[in-house]
């Protein structure tokens, strides 16, 4: 095992600052893009009925 | 007689479409069940390295970021040249999908250098040739989105956009071969083509693994993205009306 306790782990033998600041961003924008992606296709979908309900 | 399944199928935006909504689901499965092995191996089996400590881990996503952001330009351009010669809108609509992530791929690999240079190098960044030219590289995409939505007439967009990607590839090679034709800060290549990898067998493993996980995210948020911009720009067309009108 790499690791003796979970805060040996989160101190990354003092890189923590530097580890976790480049995961933390990759993972929150990696969790942000497909929401971001899933809200534009449904929002074209919208886009599309209302201009169904405008013509009747 | 019986209709054969023709080649170009899926080149038409109605398939395209239906292919693209089966498949979603899959590649982000994929991509979370190799991010997590990737990350197991790369942070509980691969050892402290003997001159960095543990700021290398930051290796399992720096490279597969930065390899992801030169893959994806190269798609990117290949599909809006295909779109613009063959006069394909899927392939324009493709490039369009494809330019926000690799601009964030892009961005994630200058990101997560900064965060190990500083600790290696004693800065966050520094002019050396692979610093400044994938830099360049996100001025290209950023270039790429802000022209084709510039311009209000979609196609005239799309082969504006074709010309700038096309002529922006030539920094692909430059940022792949920075590290040996200038004398840079930035490390040489970690794996090469023509020699054996340089580094433990459980590093490698974690770095590729986590770069089968990036390409699975890669192709599904761009398909996710892709089916917006399909029914953005084929709102008119029939299957569309009928795929709203069904739900």
């Amino acid at each position: 095992m790499v690791w003796n306790s979970a805060s040996d782990f989160f101190a990354m033998g003092g890189y923590g600052l530097y580890v976790w600041g480049s995961y933390g961003v990759t993972a929150a924008w990696m969790l942000l893009e497909p929401v971001l992606a899933a809200r534009r296709h449904a929002a074209a979908l919208r886009a599309v009925a209302d201009m169904d309900d405008e013509q009747g | 007689m019986k209709k054969l399944p023709r080649l170009f199928t899926f080149a038409a935006p109605k398939s395209f479409y239906r292919l693209a909504s089966i498949t979603v689901p899959w590649l982000y499965g994929i991509a979370a069940a190799f991010a997590i092995w990737g990350l197991y191996v790369g942070f509980f089996v691969a050892p402290v390295d003997a001159t960095q400590g543990n700021s290398y881990r930051i290796i399992f996503i720096h490279v597969p970021a930065a390899w992801m952001s030169m893959v994806l330009y190269m798609a990117m351009a290949g599909w809006a040249a295909f779109g613009w010669a063959a006069n394909a809108r899927l392939a324009s609509m493709m490039a369009r999908a494809i330019a926000p992530t690799g601009a964030a791929f892009t961005f994630l690999a200058l990101w997560t250098g900064a965060f190990w240079g500083k600790p290696t190098w004693g800065a966050w960044w520094v002019w050396d040739a692979r610093l400044t030219s994938e830099l360049i590289l996100l001025f290209l995409y950023l270039g790429f989105m802000a022209l084709v939505e510039a311009i209000d007439d979609v196609r005239r967009a799309d082969h504006a956009g074709a010309l700038l990607a096309i002529v922006g590839a030539v920094n692909v090679p430059i940022i792949y071969f920075s590290v040996r034709w200038w004398n840079t800060l930035h490390q040489g290549s970690s794996i090469s083509m023509t020699a054996a990898p340089k580094m433990a067998h459980t590093m490698l493993l974690s770095m590729l693994l986590m770069t089968v996980a990036f390409w699975a995210y890669a192709f599904a948020v761009v398909f996710m993205r892709a089916r917006a911009v399909v029914l953005e720009r084929e709102s008119g067309a029939d299957w569309v009306r009928a795929l709203v009108a069904k739900k």
